[in-house]
């Protein structure tokens, strides 16, 4: 009997959801880590009872949590409880929350700022973890996108993390503005054909892709117009809020702009607005069917100064031919009153026929559906506000 | 034997409860006795000083015998009331927020 499990990452603690197959009644534990920010918990495709969670707070800094378990038990990578904590020879063990930026002169143009909101320098300071992101065949290795945006990435199971230089040394890295939410590298995407192929994307930056495993990086925002900065055509200065991708078909990429519902037919190297009918193309969210590579998922927000889904009704918008033409789906959620924001991590797909579609909500509601968006029921109502969300079908 | 007492979060993480004890050899200091607390708690590393300057991080505060040592230096001794054992060393999540 199949099981599908939903991680849950609240601005109070973490919380796992799981249903059987049929995806009617629910189970929900937590909170996992209550009173810290959970900003992202995702399971290792390679062995789905590994899951990383990114837990931190602005009193205490950030901390890696680790469970092998499918999130019965956690700890963070280095450290298990009951265990010395340290080695035979006096030395501490490693330190799960270390993130510190790479300034060794192998990475060629170390850099010590960005540009601040009014285009001052400003120094890389490492604030969180944004989204967490385990390799698709090994179970130890695992990225981590970060606030001041950053890539970084651990080999061994979280317990040691370094920076992919690379991408903040490859020459705009100085010109790099943060968006409201913070400077942070929140999207990874790993090409599952050519895992040496990523693609990650920095809120105000944009999106950028490696072809050699993290080494180079190059901007891929050709296409992109933003009225918002000074040259809306620019290489970098886009506020992507999200990007998505369908497995089978990795050249072919979705993202929610700032305003602007975007898709790209050749792995970023160009970029064409899809929003076609959609009745404001400001968003977070963007997601692909399991099963459907042409059928996505967005949850239109009012404007930019208004998050909030437009006259109080809250609407997934599916185009099932790849963008521009878009229907809503509104059975089963709510259509009046509603003043809910939906964050660029808080949606998820699962792998089931039919495919399940979760969203969370700042509400604190994760709503799921059981048959591709057709319908909608909230899983649980009354969360702490909903940052991410994580679907992981399991055997 | 220094006894320090951290916040619930930290007393959490570190899988702990109530005042722990640590060991400092030779003058105690913030740096000293939070060296110790770290070396025995490997996982508060960062959660009360930044990794790479180790500095207080800006939301946590040092207190001892009714005084704020947050702003003093770190190599500086700490009372003797909390060298002899006699006081916590308290570390404490500043209050912020409504």
């Amino acid at each position: 009997m199949s099981q599908v499990r939903v991680l849950a990452g609240t601005r109070k603690g973490a919380f796992i959801l799981t249903s059987d197959g049929k995806r009617q009644s629910w189970d929900i534990s937590g909170p996992h880590f209550g009173g810290w920010e959970l900003y992202h918990l995702k399971g290792s495709p390679a062995d789905p009872n590994r899951i990383y969670a990114s837990q931190s707070s602005g009193w205490f800094g950030q901390i890696i949590q680790r469970s092998d378990d499918g999130g019965k038990t956690w700890h963070q990578p280095g450290t298990p409880p009951g265990e010395p904590t340290t080695t035979p020879e006096g030395m501490p063990k490693a330190e799960s929350n270390k993130f510190v930026y790479d300034t060794s002169p192998e990475t060629g143009k170390p850099l010590t700022t960005h540009q601040w909101y009014d285009g001052t320098p400003h120094p890389w300071e490492f604030k969180r973890v944004w989204h967490v992101e385990p390799s698709l065949d090994d179970p130890d290795a695992v990225y981590a996108g970060v606030e001041d945006a950053a890539l970084f990435r651990s080999t061994d199971g979280g317990k040691n993390w370094h920076e992919l230089a690379g991408l903040r040394g490859h020459g705009t890295g100085p010109a790099w503005q943060p968006g409201a939410g913070g400077m942070c590298l929140h999207t990874i995407i790993i090409d599952p054909s050519n895992p040496k192929r990523i693609v990650i994307a920095i809120s105000a930056a944009g999106a950028f892709r490696t072809d050699d495993g993290g080494k180079t990086w190059k901007p891929i925002n050709r296409g992109l117009r933003s009225l918002y900065i000074p040259n809306p055509t620019a290489e970098v200065g886009h506020c992507v809020h999200h990007v998505a991708m369908h497995g089978a078909r990795p050249n072919v990429l979705f993202m929610q702009k700032h305003w602007d519902v975007m898709r790209s037919d050749d792995a970023g190297e160009s970029w064409r607005e899809v929003s076609g009918n959609l009745p404001t193309d400001f968003g977070f969210v963007i997601d692909v069917h399991a099963h459907e590579p042409e059928t996505i998922f967005v949850v239109p927000i009012k404007s930019d100064s208004e998050h909030f889904p437009l006259d109080g009704q809250l609407r997934v918008f599916r185009s099932k031919s790849g963008g521009n033409e878009w229907e809503p789906m509104t059975k089963g959620l709510p259509q009046r009153d509603c003043y809910v924001n939906v964050l660029r991590d808080a949606m998820s797909v699962d792998t089931l026929d039919p495919c399940g579609v979760y969203f969370g909500t700042s509400g604190g509601q994760v709503y799921g559906s059981a048959d591709g968006g057709a319908s909608w029921t909230p899983i649980v109502r009354d969360l702490p506000a909903v940052v991410s969300v994580e679907a992981q079908a399991l055997a | 034997m220094i006894r320090v007492v951290l916040p619930a979060h930290l007393r959490k993480l570190a899988h702990v409860d109530g005042e722990i004890k640590v060991e400092v050899a030779g003058p105690v200091t913030q740096r000293s006795v939070l060296d110790a607390v770290e070396a025995l708690y490997p996982m508060l590393r960062g959660t009360m000083r930044d990794h790479t300057t180790q500095k207080r991080r800006a939301f946590v505060r040092f207190f001892a015998c009714e005084q704020d040592l947050s702003h003093e230096s770190p190599d500086a001794p700490l009372p003797d009331a909390v060298a002899s054992g006699k006081e916590p060393f308290l570390v404490i999540g500043a209050i912020a927020g409504g």
